[in-house]
């Protein structure tokens, strides 16, 4: 029968089938984990007398409450808050304790989660991988299947390498056509989660094929399976090909020699059956899409940046009418009002959607020469330590430190708020992030979400402006 | 866990769509190593307005919250149904939940009930013409009896068995000890070349 990707890669971690009485059990390849949703699965285990099961399959890094502010005299990230320097070190104390490899904070590979475990090649097609974290989704890229799970469930897979798992349903989102010039990656998922609701994915794996998807780079796709999420969806997922396996290739954790090419023999026979079938199908032609920018507090209540913010007057449904007056009430937004033209007071260019080399290189062409507008706060957060050398050994750091914009260490940073980056109340900021919700960037401070290059078109002017007529 | 099964309780109404994960718990409360103190800052940034449901008299002891479409969006943090618990929550009422969301609710024995979007409205409604109303649910038929009428709700077979019976998820799994070193072994070559 033909199968589609996440069928494959399902069946093939299947360790104990589902029964009408219970879910299957599947088995984990990668666990990534990070400070903010471990402690408590840790302590789980010593309550439990519990060892980790396959250290050798599970990785840890520092990325959310770390701060990202520059390095001191001593080449030392400081911290601090108390309370997360305690977070912190008991990361570094449990990872000592169970044997599991850590990236520190400020260490050479160390970042955000989605971000080095693509760059060290850990994260590669077929594979199962899971986080406590839901953009995990971000992985879904290579085509391995790759999702958010809780604490409890941290705790499941640290000690057996297994979950218990309800087989989701798949959807297909097709995407044919071509980006025009100024639209990216990320205006896609906008739009797509636009489209289908920030619970329009919820129980569904999504695939996304079709001509837009198969033009893009790998960075480009991590942008869009990483806003899978976004959309309520358990994962996203993107058939491996020849981009894939040139950009893992000689990665420091892929294979080498002939289990490369075993590897990839087996990558090659990932894709969609023809004939296989889904449960749901979305089209979007790439053709018809501009530069996205959301106006709301979901990630679903997108628009073109040159459309108007919509009006609860014109809605039918009275839960739907109470949340876009509650949102725009909180964005501090008229109806019909146009967003082009919007005053902003940061530019927040980071974040483990568009953190990668690329997103730096796109901005930094924009930024070239040019001056933050003034008064306006650009901070620049590459993903990972790799990613900040990268962008330092191409002079990028000079261009956006020439512009007036901040230079940062790697993390989460303002897309979380939870270490010191973040707005103040009532100020309006442009992020690449994924999540504009009530307070996600400061209490009270006002996201709109929009690509790299919206980003810095924005930072440029001070004001909202579609990117496309400065290109 | 502690076995769940009827349960009496008042609710209460929040009847906003699309609740987020960073309403229920904001990612500043999330530096904490333990499961402790997070009841007193669940949606504390809505709490900030005197108006809140939560902050009047009638909804303290409240067991059971009726909220809007879509629960639970967004992030995968556990702290959301911890924080929901601390505040004394034992089951949430929507049209459906976000995925992750309702896993973790269900490991610790928070109750996500669905019911459909007229069902809902209809509770919404009572709820807030009486400020709260009384909820009594039956875990093992299924059933929430409210304001006289019985709703039936679903729930998967093997999360009603484990709230039923307090069955603890990870020794259900580590009892298939025998299948898991069998998968490793047959698959040995990708799970040893994971390599981290
Ligand atoms: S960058 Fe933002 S979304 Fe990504 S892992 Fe960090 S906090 Fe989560």
């Amino acid at each position: 029968m033909a199968k589609t990707l996440f069928e494959k890669i399902w069946d093939a971690h299947v360790v104990q089938a589902a029964d009408a009485e219970s879910p299957a059990t599947l088995y984990i390849d990668l666990h990534l984990v990070h400070e903010v949703t471990s402690p408590q699965a840790f302590t789980m285990l010593r309550e439990r007398g519990l060892t980790v099961r396959r250290p050798s399959q599970t990785l840890a890094t520092m990325d959310h409450s770390t701060p990202t502010t520059p390095r001191g005299a001593d080449g030392i990230i400081p911290v601090t808050d108390e309370i997360a320097r305690k977070q912190l070190n008991q990361l570094i104390q449990n990872c000592s304790d169970f044997g599991v490899p850590l990236y520190n904070l400020g260490t050479e590979n160390q970042g955000i989660v989605h971000v080095i475990g693509p760059e060290q090649g850990y994260t590669q097609p077929g594979m199962t991988i899971v986080c406590g974290d839901s953009h995990t989704s971000t992985h879904g890229a290579f085509g391995a299947l790759a999702f958010g799970i809780g604490t409890s469930e941290v705790g499941h897979v640290l000690a057996t390498q297994c979950l218990l798992q309800q087989k989701p349903q798949t959807a297909e989102i097709r995407i044919d056509g071509t980006l025009r010039a100024g639209v990216t990656a990320k205006d896609i998922i906008l739009a797509i989660i636009a489209k289908i609701g920030v619970g329009g994915g919820t129980g569904y794996v999504l695939e996304y094929t079709g001509s837009a998807i198969r033009a893009l780079s790998m960075e480009e796709r991590m942008t869009i399976c990483n806003m899978s999420i976004e959309g309520g969806a358990r994962a996203g997922l993107i058939a491996p090909d020849e981009i894939t396996f040139a950009w893992l290739k000689d990665r420091p954790h892929t294979p080498k020699g002939e289990a490369w090419d075993a590897a990839v023999a087996y990558w090659r026979t990932l894709p969609s059956d023809e004939g296989a079938s889904y449960d749901l199908q979305v089209v979007l032609n790439a053709d018809e899409l501009a530069p996205m920018i959301t106006y709301g507090t979901n990630p679903g209540m997108g628009i073109p940046v040159t459309g108007n913010v919509p009006a609860p007057s014109d809605l039918a449904d009275d839960s739907q009418r109470m949340a876009l007056d509650k949102a725009l009430n909180y964005m501090g937004l008229q109806p019909n009002q146009p967003l082009i033209g919007q005053k902003v007071d940061v530019v927040f260019l980071g974040s483990c959607t568009n953190s990668r080399i690329s997103d730096l290189r796109a901005a930094a062409k924009l930024l070239d020469g040019k001056k933050v507008a003034d008064g306006l706060r650009m901070l620049v957060v590459p993903g990972s330590q790799q990613v900040k050398r990268q962008a330092e050994a191409e002079g990028l750091d000079q261009i956006f430190r020439a512009a007036g914009a901040e230079w940062r260490e790697a993390g989460c940073s303002m897309c979380i708020a939870m270490n010191g980056d973040q707005l103040q109340p009532g100020q309006y900021a442009v992020s690449t992030s994924n999540r504009n919700f009530e307070g996600r960037q400061g209490k009270g401070g006002r996201t709109f979400l929009a690509s790299p290059l919206t980003a810095a078109a924005t930072a440029i002017n001070g004001h909202i402006v579609d990117v496309r007529e400065i290109l | 866990m502690q076995p769940i099964n009827t349960f009496q309780a008042k609710a209460v109404a929040l009847p906003i769509e699309n609740i987020d994960t960073d309403q229920i718990i904001p990612a500043r409360y999330l530096k904490v190593t333990d499961k402790n103190g997070l009841g007193e800052a669940l949606f504390t940034d809505w709490r900030g307005e005197p108006d809140f449901v939560l902050n009047q008299p009638y909804a303290q002891g409240a067991g059971v919250l009726i909220a809007g479409h879509n629960f639970g969006c967004g992030s995968s943090r556990e702290h959301a149904p911890w924080a929901l618990q601390g505040f004394g929550f034992q089951a949430v009422i929507s049209t459906y939940f976000a995925d992750i969301f309702k896993g973790n609710a269900l490991k610790n024995g928070l109750l996500p009930i669905v019911v459909d979007a007229a069902t809902l409205a209809r509770l919404t409604e009572q709820c807030l013409a009486n400020q709260t109303i009384d909820v009594s649910v039956d875990l093992a038929n299924q059933q929430v009896h409210v304001a006289g009428e019985t709703i039936s709700f679903p729930i998967d077979a093997f999360s009603k068995h484990c709230l039923l019976h307090g069955v603890d998820q990870l020794g259900y799994i580590q009892a298939q000890e025998a299948a898991i070193q069998a998968y490793e072994t047959s698959h040995a070559a990708r799970v040893n070349t994971v390599g981290v």
